[in-house]
C-alpha cells in the first residue's frame, strides 16, 4: 500500500494530469525541454508548410463540393469554391439518405459518449482512489485490452447480434463501445492527481455512503477530464467506420457508413461524394475549432503511457 | 499509513438513526457500511468487464470455435465442423500471403516516415512559440476527420483523370500515373493518406514527453558544449525511447487494420479486392471480402486468428529489439 498521500493541495481546475513518465523526471511542474528556447524562422516556415499540408484536404474537400464534377476534374483544378455547393448537398442528402445517417450518428457517438463518461469515472475512481484487492492485476489487465484489434472478433460479434435480434440495428454498434480502456487510464490517472484523499476521507466521517460520494465528490472533481475524455470518445464514435460499415446496412447506415456507400455506387458523381464527405467532417470540426484547445491537452495528458 | 482511514463501522452511525436505541439495528448497519466498502470498488469497474467480456473476450474466443466450422452468411446459425480446412484453405491461397505482404509493406511505409517526421515536428512544437496552441491544434485536425472523408478527399487527389495531384507533377515534368493501378504508388497512396491523418496526433504524444525532459539534462548539455542537434539525439531521444516504443506499438497494432483507406481508395468492387490486382489488398480487406462479399465466415474467421498470430510475432520481435537497444545503450 502506498503511504505517501500524493496529494498537496490541488487547485479546482488546473491539474492536468501528467504524463506517467513525468515520474522520473524529477520536478514536475518544470518547463519543458526547449522551452527557453525561442522558435526561429526556419521553425514558422516549416510548422505554416504542415499547418497548410493538414488543413489543405479539408479545403480541397469544400472546393470540390461546390462544383460540378467537370470543373473538379478539369486542368487547372479550380482552388477556390464555386456555386454548386447547395445543389451538391441537396443531391448527396437524396441519393444516401443523410438525413437518417446524421440522425443515427448523433444516437450513437452520443450514447456511447455518455455511457463511456459515466463508467469509466466510475472504474477510474475505483483504482486510482480504491483499495481492493487485484486492483493492480486487475488495471493491467484493463491496459492489455488495448492491444487487441476489433478485427479479431468481428466474425463472431455479427452472428451475435443477428442471433439476439440486433443485425443491422444501432444497438450493434453502441454496446460493444460502451466503457473504453482509455478512458478508464485516462479517468484514473487524472483522478490520481486531481482527487485528495482528504476529501473522500472527510466524507466517510461524514457518514456518506460510496455512491454518494462519488455523486458530491468525485463527479465534481472530475469534471474537466469528463469534458475532454468526452470530447475524444465523441470524435472516435463519430468517426468509427470498419464494424458499423459490416454491421450496419444501407437503410439504417451512420453517416460513416452511408459515405462509404455512397462512393461505393455505379459511377459516383465525384462532387456529390466530396458534398457527403463535407457533411461528415463539418460537426467535428466545429468542435475543434471551439474545443480545440481542451483536445489538445487532453491527448497531450492522456495518450503518454512509459 | 499518514493518515488513518476511517472505518465508518467504527464510527457512531450519524444522528438521526439509531442514536440511544439498542445496538441491534446500528450492527446490522455496520455490516451494511462494510458490505458498501468491500463491494463498490468492484461494482464501479465491473461495467467494462461485463462489456469487454460480452463483446471482446468471448468473441475472441468464438472466432476460434468458428474458424474450425463451415459458417455461412446465408444461414447463420447452422455449423458444421471441419477441423483445420479453413486455416488450410487460406494458407493455400496466394491472396492471403499477398494480403499479408501487402499489410506488412503499407505498415512499415507509413508508420516509419508518420513517427520520423512527429519526432521532428515535435521538437519544433517544443521551441518557444507564438501562437503555439494553434499550431497544435492546425496539426491536429486530420486527426478530427473521419478515414472515410479523408480516403475519399485523397482517392479525388490521387485520380489518374484530373486529379490534383497529376497535375502539380505535371510541372516537374511527370507524365500521368495511374496511382491506383500501380503496385507501389497505390501503396504509396495509402500511406499517404494514413501519415496525413496520425503524424499530428504522435507529434502530441512526443510533445508531451519531451516537455516531462527535466530542464537540468539540457543545460549540463550545453555546459559541455552540446549544439542544439547532439542535445537532440544524446538528451531528448533516449529519454523518449519508452514513448516510441509505444507509439510503435500503437502504430503497428493500428496498420494491422487498415481498412477503410484501400476500401475507398478507387472505391467500388475494386476497392472490396484491395485492387485490380490485389496489389493493396490488407489483411482487413481480406477478413471482409471472404466473410462479408464471399459469404464464408469460417475463413473469415481463420484470417483473424492469422491477424493474432501475426500481432504476436510482431510485438515478439518488437520485445526483442527492445531488449537489445537497451543492452547496446547500457
Amino acid at each position: 500500500m502506498t503511504t505517501t498521500s500524493p496529494t498537496k493541495t490541488v487547485p479546482d481546475l488546473a491539474p492536468a494530469p501528467l504524463p506517467a513518465s513525468a515520474d522520473k523526471g524529477g520536478g514536475r511542474f518544470k518547463l519543458g525541454a526547449g522551452q527557453h528556447l525561442k522558435g526561429g524562422p526556419f521553425t514558422y516556415a516549416a510548422l505554416i508548410v504542415v499547418g497548410l499540408g493538414s488543413v489543405f484536404p479539408l479545403y480541397w474537400t469544400l472546393v470540390a463540393a461546390s462544383h460540378d464534377q467537370q470543373r473538379v476534374l478539369d486542368s487547372p483544378p479550380p482552388f477556390l469554391p464555386g456555386g454548386r455547393l447547395w445543389s451538391n448537398l441537396q443531391a448527396a442528402w437524396d441519393q444516401a439518405h443523410l438525413g437518417k445517417a446524421i440522425v443515427n450518428s448523433f444516437i450513437v457517438a452520443g450514447c456511447i459518449t455518455a455511457a463511456t463518461l459515466f463508467f469509466c469515472t466510475l472504474a477510474g475512481y475505483a483504482f486510482a482512489k480504491m483499495r481492493f484487492r487485484g486492483r493492480g492485476a486487475l488495471m493491467t489487465a484493463v491496459i492489455a485490452t488495448l492491444t487487441i484489434p476489433p478485427q479479431l472478433s468481428v466474425v463472431p460479434l455479427f452472428m451475435m447480434m443477428a442471433d439476439i435480434g440486433w443485425g443491422g440495428q444501432l444497438e450493434s454498434v453502441i454496446f460493444p463501445t460502451l466503457v473504453g480502456a482509455f478512458g478508464v487510464f485516462f479517468m484514473r490517472q487524472y483522478l490520481l492527481e486531481a482527487l485528495p484523499y482528504e476529501l473522500i476521507e472527510a466524507a466517510k466521517v461524514d457518514g456518506a455512503t460510496n455512491i454518494r460520494i462519488v455523486w458530491n465528490v468525485v463527479l465534481p472533481a472530475a469534471r474537466p477530464a469528463m469534458m475532454v475524455l468526452g470530447m475524444l470518445t465523441f470524435v472516435q464514435a463519430w468517426n468509427d467506420f470498419f464494424w458499423p460499415f459490416l454491421a450496419l446496412n444501407q437503410d439504417n447506415p451512420t453517416l460513416q457508413v452511408a459515405l462509404g456507400q455512397l462512393s461505393a455506387s455505379y459511377t459516383p458523381d465525384q462532387s456529390i461524394v466530396m458534398a457527403g464527405a463535407l457533411i461528415s467532417a463539418l460537426p467535428l470540426l466545429l468542435v475543434f475549432v471551439v474545443f480545440g484547445k481542451q483536445i489538445v491537452g487532453g491527448i497531450m495528458a492522456g495518450a503518454v503511457k512509459g | 499509513m499518514a493518515t488513518t482511514t476511517p472505518t465508518r463501522g467504527a464510527h457512531t452511525p450519524p444522528p438521526g438513526g439509531s442514536g440511544v436505541t439498542s445496538n441491534g439495528p446500528s450492527a446490522w448497519r455496520t455490516r451494511l457500511w462494510r458490505l458498501d466498502d468491500k463491494a463498490s470498488p468492484y461494482a464501479y469497474i465491473a461495467p467494462f468487464f461485463l462489456i469487454f467480456g460480452a463483446f471482446g473476450l468471448y468473441p475472441l474466443l468464438y472466432t476460434g470455435w468458428i474458424a474450425l466450422h463451415r459458417v455461412e452468411m446465408t444461414g447463420l446459425d447452422q455449423s458444421e465442423w471441419v477441423g483445420w480446412d479453413n486455416f488450410a484453405k487460406i494458407l493455400q491461397d496466394s491472396e492471403f500471403w499477398t494480403a499479408v505482404t501487402n499489410t506488412f509493406v503499407i505498415g512499415v511505409i507509413s508508420t516509419v516516415p508518420q513517427l520520423l517526421v512527429a519526432l521532428g515536428l515535435a521538437h519544433l512544437l517544443n521551441y518557444k512559440l507564438r501562437a503555439s496552441t494553434f499550431w497544435r491544434t492546425v496539426i491536429l485536425t486530420p486527426y478530427a476527420t473521419s478515414v472515410a472523408t479523408a480516403a475519399l478527399v485523397f482517392a479525388l487527389v490521387f485520380r489518374p483523370d484530373g486529379g490534383l495531384l497529376n497535375w502539380v507533377l505535371h510541372f516537374v515534368g511527370f507524365g500521368d500515373t495511374d496511382w491506383g493501378d500501380g503496385e507501389w504508388t497505390s501503396k504509396i497512396a495509402i500511406s499517404v493518406i494514413v501519415i496525413w491523418r496520425w503524424t499530428g496526433y504522435n507529434a502530441l504524444i512526443y510533445l508531451a514527453a519531451m516537455q516531462a525532459v527535466p530542464t537540468d539534462l539540457y543545460e549540463a548539455a550545453s555546459i559541455d558544449g552540446a549544439t542544439r542537434w547532439q542535445q537532440f539525439r544524446k538528451v531528448t531521444i533516449p529519454s523518449l525511447r519508452p514513448t516510441i516504443l509505444f507509439t510503435i506499438v500503437i502504430s503497428t497494432i493500428g496498420s494491422m487494420q487498415l481498412f477503410g483507406e484501400p476500401l475507398l481508395l478507387q472505391g467500388g468492387t475494386i476497392g472490396a479486392v484491395g485492387g485490380s490486382e490485389h496489389q493493396y489488398e490488407t489483411l482487413s480487406i481480406y477478413l471482409f471480402n471472404y466473410g462479408w462479399k464471399l459469404g464464408h465466415l469460417g475463413p473469415a474467421a481463420a484470417v483473424a486468428w492469422a491477424m493474432l498470430v501475426l500481432l504476436l510475432l510482431i510485438a515478439l520481435i518488437n520485445w526483442i529489439v527492445g531488449r537489445f537497444v537497451r543492452k547496446s545503450a547500457a
